[in-house]
C-alpha cells in the first residue's frame, strides 16, 4: 500500500529515487535563490556611490618647499607627501633593497624623486605614524615613527624596524600638471 | 478530549555532534516536534497557509529594517535625505525600501486574512482563546510599528501621521495634553520623537517575535483548528507537519512572493502617498491627509463619532473587541460551515471594513458621513449583538464524528490513514 506512493526506484542507480533526485534539486534551487536574495543586503553595506565619488583628491603642490611634509585626506585617510630632499632622496636610494623585509626600490614607489606620496597608515595596526609635522619624532631613519607598536620607516616609507609586515601603501596617484596630483 | 497523536519519537539526530549537543540543548528535537512531527488535522485549506506567510514576512522585515537602520540617520534634520540617499546612493538601497515598504502592506494583509480566517472557522474559540488574544497583541504590536516606521521618512505624511496619532491621546480627560506632550518630547512632534519612534520601531518588532513564539506555544498546545471545527480524535485525523503542510506553505510562499514582487518591481508607490515624498514641514499640513490603507477603516470610525474622546475610544475599541470575540460569540459550534446563519453574517464584516477602508480614504463630506457612521454602528453590532444573540437563537448542521470520516468517508478502515 505504501509502496503505491513511494516513486519507483530507477533502474541502475543504485538504489537513488526519483524524489531523492527532487529534493536535491529542489534544495540546490531553493539555497541559490536564499544565496541570491541575501545578497542585497550584503551588497548594500558596500561604499554607496556618494562614498564612491568622493574616492579622487586633487592636490596642488607649488607651495611645498623642499623638506616640507604635507598631510592630504583621500577616502578618509591620511596620504602623506613628502618634498624630499636631495640627501633624503640620496639615502633612500642607497639601501639594499634585498635587505629589507618589504623588498622594494626608491623608484618603485615614486614617479618623481622628489614626491613621495603613501597612504599615512602603518601596516601594523592602522595608527598614523609621527612624522609628517616639524617637530614630530621621526623615528632612527629620519622617516616616519608609528607611536602605537613602535614600526619605523624609511625617508621612502620602508618599513625597517618593529612589527610592521609591509612598506607604506602607495596609493594610485597621477601628476596632472608638474606641480598638482590627483589621488585614486 | 482528543490527545494529538505523535508518531514515534524519532530516534534524534544520526551526527554525533549534533547528539551531544541535542543531549544538553534540544534545539534539534524541538524542530522535529513542533515543525516537522507536529500532527496537523489532514484538512487544512489554503486559508491555513497565512500564518506561516505572516512568520515569514515578520523576518523579511526584520532582515531589511536591520539592514535599512544601518543607512538611516534618525535626526530630524537628516532622515529625508538619509531616505533619499538609499534610494540613490546606497547599493541595492532601493530595493531593501521598497520590500520594507511594501512588506508592510503585505504583512497587514497577510494578517487580516489570516484573522478572517479565525473568525469564519472559529479558531477563537474554547480551548484556543489565549492564541487568539495574543494574535491581538501582535497585531496590535505591529500597528505600533508600521506607524512609527511611517514616521521616520520624515516627509509630510511622516510628519502629519505622527501629529494627529499622537493628538489621539490629546482626548483623555484632564491629562491628555501632558500625555501628548510626554510623547513629543517638546511642544510639537520633533527631533525627540523622530529619535524615541526610532529606537521603538527598533525595538517592537523583537516584541512581536517573542509575542509569536507565545502564540506558537499556545497553537501548539491543542493544535490547530480545522475547516471542520471539530477536534481530533486519533492519528487518521492527522498528518505530520512536515511534509505535508511545510510543502504546501512552500507552494502558498512562492504564490505571496509573486504578488509582493509585482507590488515592489512594478507598483512601489501605489500603496503610498506622493506627499511623503515631500520634507516635513511643520508650517504646512497637506491638503488632504489620510493613513496608510490597513488603517483606513479605523481612521473612519474616528472621523464617523462628532465626539473627539467617543471617537478615540471607538477606534482603539474596534481591535480591543477582538480580545472579548472568544465570549461574545455565544456559538459552540467553531466552523461557520456548520453555523448556516453566521457562515453569511460572517461576510458581513469583511464587506464592512472594506466600506469603512472606502470612507476613511474619501474626504469627510455629504454621504461619505454617513456611510461612516452606518458602518461604524454595524462594526459594533456585529459584535455586540449580532454574535450573540446568533449563538443563542441558530440551529447548528450536524457535525461530522471526525475528520477522516468528513474527509475520507465513512468506509475506509481506520488504518488507511497512516501518513505516507
Amino acid at each position: 500500500m505504501a509502496d503505491v506512493t513511494q516513486s519507483p526506484v530507477m533502474p541502475g542507480h543504485g538504489g537513488e529515487t526519483r524524489r531523492d533526485f527532487l529534493i536535491l534539486t529542489g534544495a540546490a534551487l531553493g539555497g541559490v535563490g536564499a544565496a541570491i536574495a541575501a545578497w542585497p543586503l550584503i551588497d548594500s553595506l558596500n561604499p554607496a556611490r556618494d562614498t564612491l565619488a568622493l574616492s579622487t583628491t586633487e592636490v596642488d603642490l607649488s607651495p611645498v618647499q623642499a623638506g616640507q611634509r604635507l598631510t592630504v585626506v583621500w577616502r578618509g585617510k591620511p596620504v602623506f607627501i613628502d618634498h624630499r630632499t636631495p640627501e633624503e632622496i640620496k639615502a633612500a636610494q642607497e639601501v639594499d633593497a634585498s635587505t629589507l623585509r618589504d623588498p622594494q626600490k626608491d623608484a618603485d614607489r615614486v614617479k618623481k624623486p622628489e614626491w613621495l606620496v603613501m597612504v599615512g597608515v602603518c601596516t601594523h595596526l592602522g595608527c598614523i605614524p609621527l612624522g609628517n609635522k616639524p617637530g614630530d619624532d621621526r623615528g632612527s631613519f629620519g622617516g616616519w615613527f608609528c607611536p602605537c607598536h613602535g614600526s619605523v620607516y624609511d625617508t621612502s616609507g620602508r618599513i625597517r624596524q618593529g612589527p610592521a609586515p609591509f612598506n607604506l601603501v602607495v596609493p594610485p596617484y597621477e601628476f596632472t600638471s608638474d606641480t598638482a596630483i590627483k589621488i585614486g | 478530549m482528543a490527545v494529538p497523536s505523535h508518531p514515534a519519537p524519532s530516534a534524534g539526530p544520526r551526527n554525533r555532534i549534533l547528539r551531544w549537543i541535542d543531549y544538553r540543548l534540544p534545539f534539534w528535537e524541538v524542530v522535529q516536534h513542533d515543525f516537522m512531527e507536529y500532527p496537523a488535522p489532514r484538512n487544512l485549506n489554503y486559508w491555513w497557509n497565512f500564518g506561516s506567510l505572516a512568520g515569514i514576512i515578520l523576518v523579511i522585515m526584520i532582515a531589511t529594517g536591520v539592514v535599512l537602520a544601518m543607512h538611516y540617520q534618525p535626526n530630524a534634520d537628516l532622515a529625508f535625505d538619509s531616505v533619499e540617499r538609499i534610494m540613490r546612493d546606497v547599493n541595492y538601497g532601493w530595493l531593501l525600501r521598497y520590500i520594507h515598504a511594501n512588506g508592510a502592506s503585505m504583512f497587514f494583509l497577510i494578517v487580516y486574512i489570516h484573522l478572517f480566517r479565525g473568525l469564519y472557522y472559529g479558531s477563537y474559540k474554547y480551548p484556543r482563546e489565549l492564541l487568539w488574544m495574543l494574535g491581538v497583541v501582535i497585531l496590535l504590536l505591529m500597528m505600533a510599528t508600521a506607524f512609527m516606521g511611517y514616521v521616520l521618512p520624515w516627509g509630510q505624511m511622516s510628519y502629519w501621521a505622527a501629529t494627529v496619532i499622537t493628538n489621539l491621546f490629546s482626548a483623555i480627560p484632564v491629562v491628555g495634553n501632558d500625555i501628548v506632550t510626554l510623547l513629543w518630547g517638546g511642544f510639537t512632534v520633533g527631533n525627540p520623537t523622530l529619535n524615541r519612534f526610532f529606537s521603538l520601531h527598533y525595538l517592537l518588532p523583537f516584541v512581536i517575535v517573542a509575542v509569536v513564539l507565545l502564540h506558537l506555544l499556545a497553537l501548539h498546545q491543542h493544535g490547530s483548528n480545522n475547516p471542520l471545527g471539530i477536534d481530533k480524535r486519533g492519528p487518521q485525523d492527522a498528518i505530520t507537519f512536515h511534509p505535508y503542510y511545510t510543502i504546501k506553505d512552500m507552494f502558498g510562499l512562492c504564490v505571496f512572493l509573486l504578488v509582493f514582487a509585482i507590488f515592489v518591481f512594478y507598483l512601489p508607490n501605489q500603496l503610498g502617498h506622493p506627499d511623503n515624498y515631500i520634507p516635513a514641514n511643520p508650517m504646512v499640513t497637506p491638503n488632504h491627509i489620510v493613513p496608510e490603507w490597513y488603517f483606513l477603516p479605523y481612521y473612519a470610525i474616528l472621523r464617523s463619532v462628532p465626539n473627539k474622546l467617543l471617537g478615540v475610544i471607538l477606534m482603539f475599541g474596534a481591535v480591543l473587541i477582538l480580545f472579548l470575540l472568544p465570549w461574545l460569540d455565544t456559538s459552540r459550534v467553531r466552523s461557520a460551515r456548520y453555523r448556516p446563519i453566521y457562515r453569511l453574517v460572517s461576510w458581513l464584516l469583511p464587506i464592512d471594513a472594506v466600506i469603512l477602508g472606502y470612507v476613511g480614504s474619501q474626504p469627510p463630506a455629504g454621504y461619505i458621513v454617513t456611510m461612516g457612521q452606518l458602518a461604524t454602528i454595524y462594526y459594533f453590532f456585529h459584535f455586540l449583538i449580532l454574535l450573540p444573540i446568533l449563538g443563542k437563537i441558530e440551529r447548528p448542521l450536524p457535525l461530522p464524528l471526525s475528520i477522516a470520516e468528513a474527509v475520507l468517508g465513512p468506509r475506509r478502515p481506520a488504518a488507511a490513514g497512516e501518513g505516507e
